[in-house]
């Protein structure tokens, strides 16, 4: 049987070609992902161990000042502390004091920030003192060491990147108050990190001085200290001989276990993108699945009679059964290896992606681990021999008498089962779906969540039932093409399984992208009704993806002639009965006048001092009314604060507001997030607007905007990530446009006599074409239907599920869902170019006598 | 007709000639001649049989004048049009408007109605059809209670004789039946065969069959016989022991000579 196997997958290299190309695509996501992570998990193994000692000492639950996303703590290790160390411990070869400050970004040449997006950028004092990998965190690499707050050293990458040689003037945008943050240093050298790259980080080197006096007020300060430990003496030795020595607000660790910490925070982080993209490889494996089942389904039958004759000349059922399988497993083999392959090529594709929307990776040399190899054959391998299963064993089931005779029908099972069975699964998607309507949050998400797959693959399972009266409607639609019209949605309708499994493809990939689209349009609407309702200022500066700025600039912008007020917004998130839970700081007397707030109880008018608004359903959750009082526990310390106002949902306040003495005793370093500016009516719009350009015109971190400008800046996020995610979903779509080729083309295969007839009688290459047009773009439309109208449900109830996380505004793009239904007729174009060329190019007198 | 008649030789009366037909397959020792200088004029409102043993080329004569297949020299024409250096769209849009085919097999489209099946070639064409003529046409060969229903729901007889009423709907000038009782049952041959007769007796079509049956032969005016691609032979009012006599003699001969040729 072997031989015949071989022989079998050598005639029909295209058409096999063509499946296994979905299993290829597959397979590339799932390998492309793990090397991605990998790729990316090792780069930055590099990262921290270059940048953990063997013992560090820090302020108790110190922040990160390397996270973009806060503006961190102002806590600090006095210089008495460091000089103890030095002097009482025995263990350590050398003891080194480091000041880091988070948000100081490189302004380029042409006034743009260089980085900013994802990675950090941060400054440190230079110092050589080396990592737990033998060699200093630091280097010189050309030039020479900066002295003085005037000079800095910045690492190669983000030199290049901005333009900067030894010499020139580094403009740097900081928290920093005066000077709206922004700062002038020359560069003095280039220094090298540790081995490796930066990821995208970039750094800005001074002296311990400078950073001090910028960032400090000049005190002689630490953020943290740096322990060496001598030949022979453990980190954990170490460790105990500093913790003896240092103050009860400080905390001695030892490098592992910072180590560890660091790689479980970026292993959580980049968990997302591994999920997301196996999430696409998921997708690409199912429609391929469906892509494959029919191929062999389509060949099983076209073979029958040959399948017969082994049967006949004496195979048993399970040598044919292993005969298609065998065949399944050498194009899962080779599907999987190319896939493999390129896989490889995804991680550079992925970085080019995620740089294109502004998160900037770099990355090494690729990582491949047999694991990787191990779960793609598994993956690949296995979804091509569990979708040649079901034809293989219909295959065997052929009678050995059908070899004998003349028309043969394959044994199908029965139609009626399948229906039921998809109506079952479909009923129980409803059901998880309602049930996630009533529950609440991530698990009310993850029901609907599960309720849509099962809808996907229920509906799949009744495509033949379904699909009949769409067919048949889009007849009506082809009766102005006469009986070419006619014969192309008969052919659709012959057989219901083969149209509807190859619907089914790109009726998955479709339903997804509409669901998509409904959120990103509803998301869209939400924020507009959001912007409207709750913003009462003429403009913000805020910067484009939340990272905090320098104070200073609400101050220049309230000096600005025929500006009212000018009201901060100082985000951080705070633990509340170890709950997070996001909002800001706020000065409650002009923020009042920007935003219209909805106040359900108490007032805001009494927020001053140690006191808090809630919103309404933060409230509820942590069981607190007007009146009790709570606990803030912020990195460094704990603020009681008693609640004074509860409020309707509302983005521009967060979760919760407090006055900004709350934060200052909380010792949050001070950095505005949002400036809310309103303008003294009679002023000049034109005249107000150009002079706060001024103010933002140096700082490239932030920016000025109206109201409108506001949430399209909202929006331009929303719809980065729905193009991502559309460009993911096309590779569904592409395999799903090979799925309708391979059909079409098996298809006219085995109508050869049939387009034979047709021609003899009259039917001209032009109007056969046509037929085999028609019909491809019957099988798309059907397909691009049946997914649209899914994904209006599914986008419907994902919408109402999360309605209270702030997407409470529906909004169906109807004319978007429209033009997809024609991009699908236009891809069942596309897609019948080649197997109509085929269909018209056959010999007349060939095709009706062929066997 | 879409061509204007560019030979004046052809007189009126007949309904396709072939001139001095040659077709040959392969080349060098493999090559192939199947037909061999045929020169025939097939006569309007005329029934003929073209006969003869397995590859004495009638298939290949009638596909070569049917336009479905192209000969390698000498002349083929369809009333007064020469097929000759006609492009693919011309042969189709003659084969559409004058030819009428009966196949052996597979002659209709299985997802199409009785009733579309008989109409395809107008429709292709985007004719209407004249009803009364379809009328007649069904009624003569007794289908009007099988209009609606799809080939898979007939018998093979009625399948043929839709495609018969199909072949005829047209009102071509010429109706070519390749060995249409191949596949039947001797009662459905005789509603078959009697109506292609009818069509010639009472409609006035003109009707050439290829088949290897004497009876068959017998339906007919004129049997013409073909032996290694050259005519051999035709009979006029033929009868089934006389065709069968020849067609015996035919095959021996053909026997002696392939032994003979010691092939």
């Amino acid at each position: 049987m072997f031989r015949a196997t071989m022989r079998n997958l050598l005639a029909r290299k295209l058409r096999l070609a063509l499946s296994a190309f979905a299993i290829v695509l597959g397979v590339a996501f799932v390998a492309g992902s793990f090397v991605f992570t990998d790729t990316l998990s090792k780069s930055f193994d590099g990262i921290v161990n270059g940048t953990t000692p063997d013992v560090g000492v820090e302020v108790n639950n110190a922040t990160d000042p390397a996270d973009p996303s806060g503006a961190g703590d102002v806590r600090t290790i006095p210089a008495a502390v460091l000089k103890k160390l030095q002097a009482e411990v025995p263990g350590a070869e050398r003891v080194d004091g480091n000041v880091t400050v988070g948000n100081v970004y490189v302004v380029d040449k042409d006034g743009k920030l260089v980085g900013g997006n994802g990675p950090p950028s941060f400054a440190v004092n230079f110092n050589d003192a080396p990592s737990i990998t033998g060699l200093p965190v630091l280097s010189v690499d050309q030039g020479r060491q900066p002295t003085g707050p005037g000079e800095i050293m910045l690492d190669e990458f983000t030199a290049d990147q901005a333009g900067y040689k030894i010499g020139d003037t580094v403009p740097l945008a900081t928290l920093i108050d005066q000077n709206a943050g922004l700062q002038h240093a020359t560069l003095t050298g280039i220094v090298k990190f540790g081995e490796g790259s930066l990821q995208g980080a970039t750094l800005t080197v001074f002296d311990t001085k400078a950073m001090q006096d910028l960032f400090f007020d000049g005190r002689d300060v630490y953020t943290d200290i740096w322990l060496t430990a001598k030949d022979g003496v453990s980190q954990q030795e170490l460790r105990d001989e500093a913790a003896a020595v240092i103050p009860s607000d400080l905390t001695a660790r030892t490098g592992d276990d910072l180590a560890s910490e660091s790689q479980d925070d970026f292993e959580q982080a980049i968990s997302f993108i591994s999920i997301f993209l196996l999430v696409f490889a998921g997708i690409a494996l199912v429609v391929g699945t469906f892509l494959i089942i029919n191929t062999f389904s389509i060949l099983v039958a076209q073979r029958s009679r040959e399948l017969a004759l082994l049967r006949a000349l004496g195979a048993s059922r399970r040598q044919v059964t292993r005969s298609v399988l065998l065949e399944s497993f050498i194009i899962g083999l080779v599907g999987s290896t190319v896939g493999i392959l390129l896989g490889f090529a995804l991680p550079p594709a992925l970085t080019a992606l995620m740089r294109a929307i502004g998160i900037d990776l770099q990355l090494d040399s690729l990582v491949f681990k047999p694991r990787t190899a191990i779960l793609a054959y598994a993956v690949g391998i296995g979804v091509t021999m569990i979708a040649a299963y079901l034809p293989a064993r219909r295959a065997s089931r052929i009678a050995p008498v059908a070899a004998l005779r003349d028309d043969i029908a394959l044994p199908e099972s029965s139609i009626r089962r399948r229906t039921l069975i998809g109506a079952i699964v479909v009923v129980l998607g409803a059901g998880f779906m309602a049930l996630g309507l009533v529950g609440s949050g991530g698990r009310g998400a993850a029901l609907v969540g599960l309720g849509i797959l099962c809808v996907l693959l229920g509906v799949a399972a009744l495509s033949p039932v379904v699909g009949r009266p769409v067919l048949q409607v889009l007849g009506r639609l082809f009766r102005p093409f006469g009986m070419v019209g006619r014969l192309a949605t008969q052919n659709s309708l012959r057989n219901p399984r083969r149209t509807a499994a190859t619907a089914s493809a790109l009726m998955i990939g479709l339903a997804l992208v509409a669901t998509m689209s409904v959120l990103g349009s509803s998301a869209n609407a939400s924020i507009d009704k959001m912007v409207k309702e709750n913003l009462a200022a003429d403009y913000v500066i805020s910067n484009a993806i939340g990272a905090p700025f320098s104070p200073g600039i609400a101050q220049q912008a309230s000096q600005v002639d025929g500006v009212e007020s000018v009201a901060a917004y100082r985000s951080s998130p705070v633990d509340v009965d170890n709950k997070q839970i996001w909002g800001g700081a706020v000065d409650p007397e002009a923020f009042n006048q920007m935003v219209d707030a909805t106040v359900l109880d108490g007032s805001l008018d009494d927020l001053s001092g140690s006191t808090i608004a809630l919103d309404s359903g933060t409230a509820d959750d942590l069981g607190a009314s007007v009146g009790d009082t709570i606990d803030m526990d912020f990195p460094g310390s704990t603020q009681s604060v008693r609640v004074v106002a509860t409020y309707d949902d509302n983005p521009a306040m967060g979760q919760y507001v407090v006055p900004f003495s709350v934060f200052a005793a909380a010792k949050i370093r001070p950095a505005d997030s949002y400036v809310y500016i309103l303008r003294d009516p009679d002023a000049s719009p034109t005249q107000v607007r150009s002079d706060l350009e001024q103010v933002v015109k140096d700082v490239p971190t932030v920016s000025l905007k109206d109201q409108e400008e506001f949430a399209n800046e909202f929006k331009a996020n929303v719809n980065q990530l729905l193009f991502l995610i559309y460009a993911l979903l096309g590779l569904a779509i592409i395999i799903a446009v090979l799925g309708i080729i391979n059909t079409l083309a098996l298809s006219v295969i085995e109508r050869t006599r049939e387009v034979g007839l047709l021609r003899a009688v009259g039917m001209s290459r032009r109007q056969l074409r046509r037929m085999v047009r028609l019909e491809s773009i019957a099988i798309a439309v059907l397909g691009a239907v049946l997914g649209v109208v899914m994904g209006v449900v599914f986008g419907v109830v994902l919408q109402r599920a999360i309605a209270d996380q702030g997407l409470d505004v529906l909004s169906v793009p109807y004319v978007r869902l429209a033009v997809f239904v024609l991009i699908a007729a236009f891809v069942g174009v596309l897609a019948a170019l080649l197997p109509a060329r085929r269909a018209a190019r056959l010999d007349v007198l060939r095709a009706i006598t062929t066997e | 007709m879409s061509q204007p008649a560019t030979n004046a030789t052809v007189p009126d009366g007949v309904a396709a000639r072939a001139v001095n037909l040659t077709k040959v397959y392969g080349s060098g020792l493999a090559e192939v001649r199947a037909l061999d200088g045929v020169t025939i004029d097939l006569q309007a409102r005329e029934y003929t049989a073209v006969m003869g043993p397995s590859g004495s080329g009638k298939s290949t004569l009638m596909h070569c004048l049917a336009a479905l297949d192209h000969s390698t020299s000498g002349e083929v024409y369809v009333g007064n049009t020469p097929l000759a250096g006609l492009s693919d769209a011309k042969l189709t849009e003659l084969r559409r408007d004058h030819i009428g085919f009966v196949f052996q097999a597979f002659n209709l489209v299985p997802t199409l109605t009785a009733e579309e099946n008989i109409l395809l070639p107008l429709a292709i064409a985007g004719r209407k059809p004249d009803r009364g003529w379809f009328d007649t046409v069904i009624d003569t060969v007794g289908l009007r209670d099988r209009l609606k229903h799809r080939p898979n729901e007939m018998s093979g007889g009625q399948q043929q004789r839709v495609a018969c009423a199909r072949a005829l709907v047209s009102r071509p000038s010429i109706v070519f039946a390749d060995e249409p009782t191949g596949n039947l049952d001797s009662h459905a041959e005789e509603e078959v065969l009697g109506f292609l007769r009818r069509a010639v007796d009472e409609f006035g079509q003109t009707v050439v069959m290829v088949t290897h049956d004497p009876i068959a032969a017998a339906y007919t005016d004129r049997v013409v016989f073909l032996a290694d691609g050259k005519v051999v032979d035709e009979m006029r009012d033929p009868n089934a022991d006389k065709v069968l006599e020849r067609m015996k003699t035919l095959q021996a001969s053909e026997f002696s000579s392939t032994t003979a040729d010691g092939v």
